[in-house]
């Protein structure tokens, strides 16, 4: 007979939060398991009071959403966390803000609102912006005119079973060209499809296409992410938890 | 302007590189000072790769010790991988700090912890890259001081053409010292130059300058005397010893880093120095005395360092941790503590007693026990006499299977292969050994779901031991002994299917002999190697066996020695060994003794419970044992 743990299981979980938060600055070079060991840990300075599973080796409940790549900046990564003591979200946002390090910011915490389905399901789109320092938007607007142009373009993207040729153009819904300040600016829209098509291998596509070379290495920001809708909009996938909330709070208050 | 951040000349690199988290800084309880606030500036540099050195207790131990003073700053530096380092080179970026992203070169004084000889490559390489000369003549007073500690410092001469300094014994009050010295000598306008500033460095005590002493050698390539140039540095260089642990609550703010690493756990030293008497081990004989810190003082290391870092485990860090005087108790109360919290304690354990189980059970009161290690080194009683690490084969078996039976999956055995006086029959021990582990696990835990993993290593003696006399097996005998040890647990499948055998090729571990017992003439060997690609020679894929032994070949053929000479030859009782100017405390008689008596397989007790036997260590160096039980207890904790 294996050895089981002595005494009551643990608390289960009586409140879940959902979380956006950015990468910035230096910490854009860290990689999705970098962010959730400083998550975890930051959860534990914090003294948020996290449920676990049970068993041996009990891990706390967080379920990580689709990470931005490393490399990549984001002003929209999301975590959901199950807690085993009620909370409240803007002190637990506070709390948490304070003991991650000040790359990682925190802005928003809300509570999942009770049948507003996963979180998951209301993620299949990321918004990116992709500074090109060193290249005029009167290379890249051709450029990406001539993307968007192609029906396929093919890239090979590094995986880890070696190179993989994957078509960088079906996934972008949306991407057009701008300049700031001398630096042109790649906005798109796109799918979060599998195998997955990341900035890198959109300006790989640019590369092949018009023969796009920035001369640095260019910076892209993960905006937003959401679930495209019908209109082309990318909607905010903590609305439906917010506007639970603002009904209950109306309630409230009517009483 | 010195001091400035490279960071935005560095950043378009690490897009194009893996891992590029490691050079980013901005650790939790990491911090830059303002350059200009203090007089002194240090980089500490750890030779190896960042997940192998951020974890590292000395390192963080002196970077919060510099960082507390007001008048120095203390950055930390790793070895770069070759990505980077292309990149770097091809781009004009030079060595930095991952603190502050500062030039390494910008630095008064770069101090390199060596763990291992296999890191000197890597110290060339940042040195190089650093913008540093690698030959320490042709520094000047614009560069900083090089100097090298950790334990491979206790014989610095194969790198004593590229450091300025070696510093011996424990860091923590000699960081200070040196700070004191630099500060002046640029406070009252750098007079002298730098052989001044290493002249003065050279009377602190600990600090021993190389080219202050000069070797002479004699017709059979032996060393005939080693000399000093200078009268006012002394004629043997003393290593520091910090008394009272308690006093020193280092690191109270440990380091967490966003990248993965070696050691995902915050550790307390528990206690420092050992006087077990193991004859391998040069920890052991380098670090004397015991010094424990106490119970108490180690309750509120383990609270502040959860408290500053969030790790969800901690490692009750020293030698050999089951000895401290009160572990028992210790064991018992702070998992009292922390019952309850996910929190879990560990115990590196190394010596083979039922003790270790009852301890090692506490500590996993309500976790998972996966696995359990013990130390034996060596495969046959006899062997285990040598060594002086006595354990029967009898406690040996019964101790294992006492963890299989108090629910432990799976147990580690470490072993060393190559010992003085060792045959093959010593290392087929060990497959014996690990069937009757095996047979009387599954009967002792009724189930055929354990595992005994047996990992060894290719002994390489060191200086400052009973063995530092002794030939070094060959690669070749290393090898034949893992084979045929392999093949004989191989030989009844029914049980060797539960048997893991982990092992490494023997040919490092003559490159790591060759550079803990060379001399002066070995430098060359070393640049050579690096010169020729060499670098992280601790990294299986990185290291060139024939690129070693090409160039110990053609390097020390001038001298008339060679790789043979420095490894395999056994030594006579008084040659000169580079080190011997080297003062580690221990009397070079009583160490002679010891190897005498290791050849007569003649055991020694251990200091602490029996009489002195006179290493001199005490004596020497005004030192003495400090151990407990002091009779203190940790209160539970009202908030954890």
């Amino acid at each position: 007979m294996a050895r089981q743990p002595d005494g009551p299981p643990p608390p289960p979980t009586v409140q879940k939060l959902r979380i956006r938060y950015a990468k910035r600055g230096r910490l854009r070079f860290a990689s999705h398991r970098d962010l959730a060991r400083t998550l975890e840990r930051a959860l534990r300075r914090a003294q948020v009071p996290m449920a676990f599973s049970a068993g041996f080796s009990p891990h706390p409940k967080i379920s990580y959403l689709g990470a931005a790549p490393t490399g990549a900046a984001s002003e929209a990564e999301y975590v959901e966390i199950g807690v085993a003591e009620r909370c409240d979200p803007e002190a637990l946002r506070l709390a948490l803000d304070a003991a991650l390090p000040p790359d990682v910011a925190v802005l928003e915490v809300v509570e999942a609102g009770e049948g507003t389905g996963s979180l998951a399901d209301r993620i299949d789109t990321s918004v990116w912006r992709v500074e090109l320092p060193g290249v005029v938007l009167a290379d890249l607007a051709p450029a990406v005119e001539k993307f968007l142009a192609s029906d396929a373009v093919t890239v090979a993207k590094r995986t880890k079973n070696g190179l993989k040729d994957v078509d960088a153009r079906a996934a972008v819904v949306g991407a057009s060209a701008a300049e700031e300040a001398g630096c042109a600016i790649l906005h798109m829209v796109v799918r979060q499809v599998t195998p997955a098509v990341r900035p890198d291998d959109v300006l790989a596509a640019l590369a092949a296409v018009a023969d796009l070379r920035p001369p640095l290495p260019p910076r892209a920001v993960r905006e937003a992410q959401g679930r495209l809708d019908d209109t082309g909009t990318v909607a905010d996938p903590l609305g439906p938890d917010r506007a639970v909330r603002t009904r209950c709070q109306g309630e409230h208050a009517a009483v | 302007m010195t001091g400035e951040s490279l960071y935005p000349v560095l950043e378009p690199l690490l897009a194009q590189i893996q891992k590029p988290i490691q050079y980013v800084g901005g650790e939790l309880n990491s911090q830059v000072k303002p350059w200009e606030d203090v007089a002194v500036h240090w980089a500490l540099m750890y030779p190896d790769a960042y997940e192998v050195g951020l974890p590292n207790q000395g390192l963080m131990i002196l970077y919060e010790v510099l960082n507390e003073r007001p008048d120095a700053l203390a950055e930390r530096t790793y070895a770069v991988w070759p990505d980077l380092a292309a990149l770097m080179r091809e781009n004009a970026v030079p060595q930095f700090t991952v603190d502050g992203h500062r030039a390494v070169r910008d630095f008064d004084v770069l101090g390199v912890s060596f763990a291992t000889e296999l890191g000197y490559t890597n110290l060339l390489e940042a040195l190089d890259l650093a913008g540093i000369p690698i030959l320490a003549e042709d520094r000047d007073e614009t560069h900083p001081v090089v100097l090298a500690g950790g334990h491979a410092a206790f014989n610095p001469e194969p790198v004593s053409d590229f450091v300025d300094c070696a510093v011996l014994g424990d860091g923590e009050q000699v960081v200070g010292d040196i700070t004191d010295v630099v500060k002046a000598w640029k406070a009252q306008g750098r007079p002298g130059g730098r052989v001044e500033l290493l002249a003065r460095l050279a009377r602190v005590e600990g600090v021993y300058v190389p080219r202050f002493y000069a070797v002479s050698y004699g017709p059979d390539g032996a060393i005939a005397a080693v000399t000093r140039t200078r009268d006012d540095v002394p004629v043997r260089v003393s290593k520091r010893t910090v008394m009272d642990l308690d006093e020193w609550p280092y690191p109270k703010t440990p380091l967490v880093p966003l990248a993965e690493s070696v050691h995902e756990r915050m550790s307390v030293e528990i206690f420092r120095g050992c006087t077990r008497g193991c004859r391998f081990c040069q920890a052991g004989m380098i670090t004397r005395p015991v010094r424990e810190r106490t119970i108490t003082g180690i309750g509120s290391m383990v609270e502040q360092g959860l408290k500053a870092t969030g790790y969800e485990e901690v490692g009750l860090l020293s030698l050999s941790s089951a000895d401290h005087s009160e572990i028992g108790q210790l064991a018992k109360e702070l998992a009292d503590r922390y019952e309850g919290t996910n929190t879990s304690l560990s115990l590196p354990s190394t010596r083979v007693d039922a003790f270790n189980v009852t301890l090692a059970n506490e500590l996993s009161r309500n976790g998972r026990r996966s696995g359990l290690t013990f130390a034996p080194e060596g495969g046959s009683e006899r062997i285990r006499r040598v060594i002086n690490k006595t354990v029967s084969k009898e406690d040996l078996v019964r101790t294992v299977t006492t963890a299989y039976a108090n629910g432990w999956r799976q147990v580690k055995l470490y072993f060393m292969c190559g010992l003085p006086t060792e045959t093959d029959e010593d290392v087929l021990e060990i497959a014996d050994l690990a069937v009757e582990v095996i047979k009387a696990g599954r009967e002792a835990s009724g189930s055929k779901d354990i595992r005994c993993t047996v990992s060894i290593g290719g002994f390489v003696p060191k200086p400052h031991t009973p063995f530092q006399w002794a030939g070094q097996a060959s690669a070749d005998t290393i090898d034949h002994r893992l084979r045929v040890l392999r093949q004989k647990i191989n030989e009844d499948r029914r049980i060797g299917r539960s048997i893991g055998l982990r092992y490494h090729d023997g040919k490092p571990g003559v490159i790591e002999g060759l550079l803990s017992r060379g001399d002066r003439r070995v430098g060359r060997v070393i640049e050579r190697v690096w010169r020729e690609g060499g670098k992280f020679d601790g990294w299986s894929e990185h290291f060139s066996f024939d690129r070693w032994t090409t160039a110990a070949a053609e390097e020390l053929a001038p001298f008339g020695v060679d790789l043979d000479w420095f490894t395999t030859r056994e030594r006579t009782e008084h040659e000169v060994l580079p080190w011997d100017h080297l003062d580690s405390g221990l009397d070079k008689e009583f160490l002679w003794d010891d190897w005498q008596d290791a050849l007569s397989e003649e055991e020694v007790a251990d200091c602490r419970w029996t009489p002195c036997y006179d290493c001199g260590v005490c004596p020497t160096m005004g030192t003495e044992i400090q151990i407990g039980p002091t009779g203190r207890s940790l209160l539970p904790l009202t908030v954890v």
